[in-house]
């Protein structure tokens, strides 16, 4: 446990620091969701309608953007080997790694969430549950995004392939995430299941993307 | 944790890379105490070596063994290597690189990194981000990471390069002392090292 601890103190501590790319996700998603008001024009209804959609797609690209570097950093400084040298499996310190990476990323970014529906018309009684569903489902989009980042992690443009291949997995997350977020905004469908089931991605993911990860990088370091 | 009776064998060893034979039927045992030196000429696969033994390389051929040591852990997870690269993050302090390093490996929670910090001769530094070290510095804090946590087995790739004389006069000291206290090296070198006549495995002649 120490540790995990450990590793995930000094990956949130690098995310923070100059050149750290802890606030890039937020910012990113900042810029882009701005754009699209600009973009529409003041269809105030259209915007309320396309709202959730569009803070979804800004959180997925945001979340997946600094995640190409989460293991080629290390990799690139000789710390992957001794990460894999520890008496902890490679799963759990790859998930501990995610975790950073979400405490680092996406949580800022579901912060400002709110501040975002104000541009898009959308109610702020509604930003509540859109935030909420942002919560239950980014997570996925990181422990998806993890299985892309350690595939890539030996290869100089990385980034790119990363997102080609990590972007598909993702459909199903921005299915139910777009789905939830607009049954609280505009019903008449419930909350509920598409919550539950966002949850349940999140879950899988949790599960499974730390040992994919972990195979991947087993594999990369031949 | 190291016992008179830490031993490592590797039998038969052949490791393949790109479809090439890097280097096949080598044998060698190292036990308690004593330093074996890999030399041979560049391309020989001492590095591959090094990271076969690691467990960094999956050999293509034969076995790597550390007996002795403790029971459940496997070679790995009971050696340190110290490779070409420092594993050293340029904004953390030289003070939280050497600190992670040592609880991420598993020394103990109360440990304290000053002495390794001392002994390296870094103590001074250690509030400086790492990404002003030159070359040497963060060689010295690399191996710093060697003394802050135990472990028997030490994997050494050119662990002289970039340091000043009087730092190579240092870590010699602190590879004599390791031995003594029962540790294993095994390092590839082109220089000499600093240890009295320590064995030597010359690669490449018969590979």
């Amino acid at each position: 446990m120490n540790a995990l601890l450990a590793l995930l103190l000094r990956d949130m501590r690098l995310a923070t620091r100059v050149g750290g790319g802890a606030l890039m996700g937020a910012l990113f998603y900042f810029v882009v969701v701005s754009m699209i008001p600009f973009a529409i024009g003041p269809d105030l209804n259209l915007l309320a309608r396309i709202g959730p959609a569009v803070l979804w797609i800004g959180a997925l690209l945001a979340s997946l953007l600094a995640l190409d570097r989460l293991f080629a950093s290390d990799h690139d400084d000789g710390s992957l080997d001794l990460l894999t040298m520890s008496t902890l499996p490679l799963e759990l310190t790859v998930a501990a790694k995610a975790i950073a990476h979400w405490l680092t990323t996406a949580l800022p970014l579901i912060v400002i969430t709110p501040v975002l529906g104000l541009m898009l018309n959308v109610d702020m009684s509604a930003m509540g549950f859109v935030a909420l569903s942002l919560v239950a489902g980014t997570p996925a989009l990181t422990f998806i995004g993890l299985i892309g980042a350690a595939l890539s992690v030996t290869l100089r443009r990385g980034g790119l392939l990363m997102a080609i291949l990590v972007l598909p997995l993702t459909v199903p997350v921005l299915i139910f995430g777009v789905a939830a977020a607009n049954a609280a905004i505009v019903g008449p469908a419930p909350f509920g299941p598409p919550f539950t089931i966002l949850c349940a991605l999140s879950l899988a993911s949790f599960v499974l993307g730390p040992f994919a990860a972990a195979a991947a990088l087993r594999q990369g370091q031949e | 944790m190291t016992s008179d009776s830490t031993r490592l064998v590797c039998e038969n060893l052949a490791c393949e890379r790109g479809g090439r034979l890097v280097f096949s039927g080598i044998n060698f045992a190292v036990k308690a105490g004593e330093a074996l030196i890999l030399t041979g000429r560049n391309g020989a696969g001492k590095s591959t070596l090094l990271r076969v033994v690691a467990g960094l390389l999956r050999a293509s051929a034969g076995r790597i063994k550390l007996t002795g040591g403790i029971d459940e852990m496997g070679t790995a997870e009971q050696a340190h290597y110290q490779g070409h690269l420092d594993a050293i993050k340029p904004s953390l302090t030289v003070a939280e690189n050497l600190q992670f390093w040592a609880r991420f490996l598993g020394a103990p929670a109360d440990a304290s990194i000053e002495p390794a910090l001392e002994a390296v001769d870094l103590a001074a530094l250690a509030d400086l981000p790492a990404a002003y070290l030159s070359a040497g510095q963060k060689r010295r804090l690399s191996i710093a990471r060697l003394l802050a946590v135990k472990r028997p087995l030490w994997l050494l790739d050119e662990p002289t390069s970039a340091l000043d004389t009087q730092s190579q006069g240092r870590l010699a000291a602190f590879m004599r002392q390791h031995l003594a206290g029962g540790g294993l090296i095994l390092a590839a070198t082109h220089g000499p090292i600093g240890l009295d006549a320590p064995r030597e495995l010359k690669m490449g002649a018969a590979g």
